[in-house]
């Protein structure tokens, strides 16, 4: 097979504290170095914290796997340094198609707005992003993230005011201590087996052949998805493209294959073949097949562990919601870690980690399982609305948002979350307390810029429109808040400011360290502010 | 309720005699395959989701009850 990257190995360095055989105590250890695990040591770094990040291999992900990253995540990662350098590299897209036969049936546009800094979705490899987050950590904190490759895991144990782990390397086992631990070790999580945490939910009996093939394609730089293809009949097919001439094709195989067989390239290259002609040159560059699972902890906190990402949920890959929903999980923990380690909130805080993000999984795992019964309907009758839909949507538009070929990753709002104020006056549009914020551009000092970028620091922002308080800054016990004039100090060059959070003079937003709406009010109030700051940090 | 459960149709003899010819020489799955698509029809018709819901548990709950 044909290698358009070349892996990087990464040496393995015997730590200090296995040499000299003493037992060290960390701030923070992270399980796992893959995108989840590589974006919380990022996070904590910029942050000021200290983190050891273990991994048992010592390379980067083997194949494109994740492949499309939504908005959202790519918002936070552009906070935290390494955005832009994943959007440059990758193929940006918004526009996905749905085929049944041969015949355009549905199609749909992610991002119909204009005026934000990231797009909708970018396809990318697993091995670029990671490799990027590598090369950031290494660049802007040597000194805080301590990576330790081929350290696996073995054990781990919660106890009391810390954590107790050992660690098996090439030079035996070692012991370490942790304030906190953070599980990313993915969908066969150790970590998860070794603290008895059990998922609920489902595993789906079909399976899905996915190869990284390398040629010169004129597809657009869509999302194609086939029902009933003519070369793949009564099955369905994923088309991506990504950077690089390599494409991305799944094939779905029903559950009665031998997945080793169909994994062997003289099996697939006859499926390629069928697909996209014999005049087409191609080369295979990795070939997988999965089984897919729609099932969550019920708990994403234990003890001093968390667990994020593919460790704590698994949703079926159509609609891209694994990675992209594991990195929210991230950027919804850290600042609060940071906070409960500063002594600023209380352990409390830590809590609502797993009330916010167990809801956002459920809301993933609910599209999931519907798009999955969609692409692989589990009984005759199941199989017949489906049928029945695809037949109507051809002829009537009524039919066609019926068509679910996977509804791409959206952040879930946190709406009923306990670290919200609920509103007090009337608002219209969708900036509810609990979500994300909405981008805009905007110009401050004379420089033309995005709105995210500006709170980006991972402190509390006040944004205020159009009314000056006098001051810049609040301290609420000990934990800062930016105070932001709209119109004065940001200016709100194409309204959309305005429009996004419907704004009106004197209309104020307590906004999160993690870019989501706590609080809003049409005046400014600043007992009403404090308190809410409370509020989101667990101190009410 | 929102759903109409009182008699609405105009001449129910013909309704019944339209909807039972529909099926005629037809096999058991093409048979599924035409009420799946009358359902999803007439489901998109009414548009409002308590009614649909009132009648997904209507016929539901009549089926439990035998």
């Amino acid at each position: 097979m044909l290698n358009t990257y070349q892996y990087p190995e990464f040496d393995y360095v015997q730590s200090e504290e296995q040499k000299s055989g003493t037992v060290k105590r960390h701030k923070a250890v992270i399980i796992g170095a893959g995108p989840i695990g590589l974006t919380t040591a990022l996070d904590f770094a910029k942050q000021g914290i200290p983190v050891v990040i273990l991994d048992d291999n010592n390379t980067v992900s083997i194949g494109s796997r994740a492949v499309c990253y939504a908005k959202r995540p790519l918002e936070i990662w552009d906070r935290l340094g390494v955005g832009e350098r994943m959007i440059d590299k990758s193929v940006v897209w918004k526009v996905g198609k749905v085929f049944r036969d041969e015949e355009l049936v549905y199609q749909f546009d992610l991002l119909p707005e204009d005026d934000h800094k990231i797009p909708a979705f970018i396809n990318l490899q697993q091995y670029y992003l990671e490799e990027y987050m590598i090369d950031e950590a290494k660049k802007q904190y040597g000194d805080l993230i301590d990576f330790r490759w081929k350290s696996k895991t073995i054990s781990l144990k919660n106890q009391g005011d810390h954590v107790a782990l050992q660690i098996e390397t090439p030079d035996g086992v070692y012991k370490m201590e942790a304030d906190y631990v953070v599980a990313c070790d993915g969908a066969n999580s150790d970590t998860r087996k070794m603290l008895g945490l059990d998922f609920e939910g489902q595993f789906f009996q079909d399976r899905f052949l996915i190869a990284d093939v390398v040629m010169k394609a004129d597809f657009p730089a869509e999302r194609w998805f086939w029902f009933n293809p003519p070369f793949h009949r009564n099955q369905s097919v994923l088309l991506h493209m990504q950077s690089d001439d390599v494409w991305r094709i799944d094939f779905q195989l029903g559950w009665d294959c031998d997945p080793e067989e169909e994994k062997k390239p003289e099996n697939v290259i006859p499926r390629l073949k069928a697909m996209l002609g014999d005049d087409v040159e191609f080369e295979l560059e990795w070939v997988s097949v999965y089984q897919f699972a729609c099932r969550q902890l019920q708990d994403f906190k234990c003890g001093r562990v968390f667990i994020a990402g593919d460790a704590a949920h698994q949703v079926s890959p159509f609609g891209a919601r694994g990675a992209n929903t594991g990195v929210q999980d991230i950027d919804n923990l850290i600042w609060k870690l940071k906070l409960v380690m500063d002594g600023k909130a209380p352990e409390k805080l830590l809590e609502s980690y797993s009330e916010e993000r167990v809801f956002a999984a459920a809301d993933n795992l609910l599209n999931s399982t519907r798009s999955t019964d969609f692409i692989t309907p589990k009984s005759a009758v199941s199989k017949a609305f489906r049928d029945a839909v695809l037949d109507l949507a051809s002829d009537y538009e009524f039919a066609r948002p019926l068509v679910n070929s996977g509804r791409l990753s959206m952040p879930t709002p946190y709406i009923h979350s306990s670290l919200n104020t609920p509103d007090e006056d009337t608002f219209d549009g969708k900036m509810v307390p609990g979500t994300n914020c909405a981008d805009a551009p905007v110009n401050v000092e004379g420089t033309e810029g995005w709105f995210l970028n500006h709170i980006a620091d991972s402190r509390f922002k006040v944004l205020t429109f159009n009314t000056d308080p006098g001051f810049k800054k609040l301290d609420i016990n000990g934990i800062p808040c930016d105070v932001i004039v709209v119109g004065k100090d940001m200016l709100d060059i194409k309204n959309r400011l305005k429009e996004r959070y419907d704004a009106k003079d004197g209309t104020t937003y307590l906004l999160r360290p993690d870019q989501h709406v706590a609080a809003r009010w049409r005046t400014f109030d600043q007992h009403k502010i404090e308190t809410a700051l409370k509020r989101a940090t667990a101190q009410l | 309720m929102s759903l109409k459960t009182q008699a609405n149709i105009e001449r129910p003899d013909d309704f019944y005699q339209e909807l039972i010819d529909l099926h005629r020489d037809l096999s058991e799955e093409q048979s599924r395959e035409l009420n799946a698509k009358l359902i999803l029809l007439l489901a998109n018709h009414i548009g409002d989701m308590t009614v649909l819901s009132e009648a997904m548990n209507a016929a539901k709950k009549d089926i439990e009850a035998k």
